[in-house]
């Protein structure tokens, strides 16, 4: 088995070496006979392709909010081979695959109305949350939950048949009574010590709202734990870190879960008849202290007054934008448990944690 | 001035370091190896053994899920088989009575500090054969101590919650649980081994889950810390479910008295019925439970020569 590969490796490098003048006009000559010559190669792989590629299973396409956030992206990337996918975001959409059709307009305009009535969607993928802790309480309450009520409303309006909500396991909240893995019906208590989790509940609660009211259409609120992998939010940040704060005395249990694993439970929520809540959980709990280890870190212990004090300040300076409340994560448990998503999304976690803490690493977070 | 990735100013400053493990976490590691051989010797059995024969459930990457770390346990077993063995001189009664598998056992809860939790837990590891993993739960309060709360999961121990006791179960381990709670464990002098009201939580768990239940009685533990009386205002500032004052502390008595132990283990229930009965229905079997402890706990009384011999 290894013998091939060194001959073929050697091969077309020693020719090259050689006999350069040769290699060259057997090159063009090949592709001067697909472009021009006969068209035969050509049309039969256009033919190929557009047989190979599978026909999605309910017509229309896929409508994709948040599009140019990284996970959106992801999700595009993924999503555009199999579905045609439409995509929505305030932002450009910078090196965006061709057959995808970006709308560049704000959610709250009537624009938004325009995109449904325009063409056929299948499914509604919301992934489009703003969870930037600097923005004003306003701009992110309007931003989240009246845009997202818009978003029902043509939903309901032009009655798309599915809708996947990218909650997450913080809707539940770190807290001291948390049972070590929470399950779906838990109650949302995230919002209870910091408010700028209020939204996400909120948004999470407007999804749930709109499963029962609205029974033709097939609801999945996905809730995964911490997500990291390329993405920026708090918990890939954190563990971007040299020396992430830890508190004195605690070190919670904790689970990530890769990017892709998530873009994964998403496609597989898109399936027909699929509709509920799903925790999603990656493969495996830590210690928080084993996985800032892990990640590269070297922990800074403080105790919880002081470390609140200086992360209160530091924030008030600009100088960190991990506002103090979030510090309740280092604390307690917040975990969940995934048994759902495993016997009825068919959902199982690929990336390990190491995979996604390389990767996590790849981006670099500078303060 | 500020290092890449940090949010603290001053992070490019780095302590010298010695390759490898920290100083002082090398310093814990010898100490806590010196403690184990000490209690080896005492105890007369291979700490390492006994944690090693114990079944865990490990997740994918190795870890208790609930957070249990043998590293960390090893010296726990050490320093609790030294109390277990030298300190309180525990007496063992009936632990063959254990059942195989999944199981509760229920006990009287006394002495300020749960030192009877350790005891038991300790009779589990290094009395019973094969050894026994003690899960016990926890109240919810010792979660929001720093160090307790690193500390607890690290031991195997569990924020009591029915999803957990339940989980926990469905695993088949075994699960040490004080129905009594906090108002057990900070009963005053004047009502020493005289059972609190129980529970019914453990009962629908037990019916639900079909586990058997193994009443425990524990005497010797109203006697290490005798408390006088509960100052409530205090406890109430603290955010502590109660205050005891104990006189042993105002002449400078940390630790507990060396009472001695006896822990008895009782014959296994078995109940049959719907977890989600009438709370009357479920009080009849928990009044079961509770007085077969009580009784357990009387004839104990009974026998016991004095308090520390």
């Amino acid at each position: 088995m290894p013998d091939p590969q060194p001959t073929h490796q050697t091969k077309p490098s020693a020719r090259r070496g050689r006999e350069p003048v040769e290699a060259r006009p057997a090159a063009r000559a090949s592709v001067t006979r697909g472009v021009f010559g006969d068209a035969n190669p050509i049309s039969e792989k256009l033919t190929r392709t557009s047989g190979v590629r599978p026909k999605p299973a309910t017509e229309g396409a896929v409508l994709v909010t948040g599009i140019c956030g990284r996970l959106g992206k992801l999700l595009a990337r993924e999503l555009h081979r199999s579905d045609s996918v439409v995509g929505v975001d305030r932002r450009p959409f910078a090196g965006r695959p061709k057959d995808i059709v970006h709308h560049q307009v704000d959610m709250r305009r009537k624009k938004m109305k325009d995109i449904f009535r325009g063409r056929n969607i299948r499914a509604v993928v919301h992934v489009g949350v703003l969870h930037d802790p600097r923005r004003s309480d306003r701009e992110r309450h309007s931003w989240n939950i009246v845009a997202f009520q818009k978003l029902l409303e043509y939903m309901a309006q032009y009655e798309v048949p599915k809708l996947i909500v990218l909650s997450g396991a913080n809707v539940y909240g770190p807290q001291p009574s948390n049972p070590q893995f929470l399950t779906e019906d838990a109650p949302l208590l995230g919002a209870q010590h910091f408010g700028g989790m209020r939204d996400l509940v909120e948004l999470d609660m407007l999804a749930q709202s709109f499963f029962w009211k609205h029974p033709s259409t097939e609801t999945v609120v996905l809730r995964p734990c911490h997500i990291v992998g390329r993405v920026r939010n708090a918990a890939s940040n954190y563990l971007r870190l040299d020396r992430p704060v830890m508190i004195m005395g605690f070190d919670p249990m904790m689970q990530l879960v890769h990017e892709k694993d998530v873009v994964r439970a998403i496609q597989l929520a898109l399936r027909p008849v699929v509709s509920g809540i799903y925790n999603i959980r990656g493969s495996g709990e830590m210690p928080l202290s084993h996985l800032v280890r892990k990640a590269g870190g070297r922990p800074r212990v403080l105790p919880s007054p002081l470390a609140r004090l200086a992360i209160d300040q530091l924030w008030r300076l600009r100088l960190s934008n991990f506002p103090s409340q979030e510090l309740d994560h280092l604390r307690y448990v917040c975990m969940v448990d995934d048994a759902r998503a495993r016997e009825e999304l068919g959902y199982e976690p690929t990336y390990s944690i190491d995979r996604a803490l390389r990767d996590l690493r790849r981006v670099r977070y500078t303060l | 001035m500020s290092q890449r990735g940090s949010i603290v100013p001053f992070a490019g400053w780095r302590r010298p370091r010695l390759l490898g493990d920290s100083p002082w976490r090398a310093a814990f590691r010898s100490v806590g190896d010196r403690v184990v051989r000490i209690a080896e010797e005492v105890v007369g059995q291979d700490i390492d053994a006994r944690i090693a024969g114990i079944r865990t459930h490990p997740n994918e990457v190795g870890h208790d899920p609930f957070g249990f770390d043998p590293e960390t346990s090893r010296y726990a077993l050490a320093m609790a088989g030294l109390l277990h063995r030298r300190y309180f001189r525990t007496q063992v009664f009936g632990i063959e009575r254990i059942p195989e598998g999944r199981v509760l056992l229920i006990a009287n809860h006394s002495g300020q500090l749960p030192i009877d939790a350790v005891l038991i837990a300790s009779a589990l590891m290094l009395d019973a054969n094969p050894p026994r993993f003690p899960r016990s739960m926890v109240e919810t309060w010792t979660a929001q101590l720093p160090f307790i709360s690193t500390l607890y999961p690290r031991l195997g121990q569990v924020v009591g919650s029915p999803e957990n006791a339940r989980r926990l179960l469905n695993q088949e381990e075994s699960l040490i649980v004080f129905p009594e709670g906090a108002k057990g464990i900070s009963k005053t002098f004047d009502q020493r081994y005289q059972l609190t009201d129980f529970g019914l939580g453990f009962l629908r768990l037990a019916l639900e889950a079909n586990t058997p239940i193994v009443p425990v009685a524990v005497i010797g533990g109203e006697e290490q810390y005798p408390s006088i009386a509960d100052f409530k205002p205090l406890a109430k500032l603290l955010r502590m479910p109660a205050f005891p004052v104990m006189p042993q502390m105002l002449f400078g008595m940390v630790a507990p008295l060396p009472t001695k132990y006896r822990l008895y283990f009782g014959e296994p229930f078995r109940f049959v019925g719907d977890p989600d009965d009438d709370d009357s229905a479920i009080e009849e079997q928990v009044w079961l439970v509770k007085s077969t402890i009580q009784s357990m706990v009387n004839r104990g009384l009974r026998e016991r020569k004095g308090v520390f011999i």
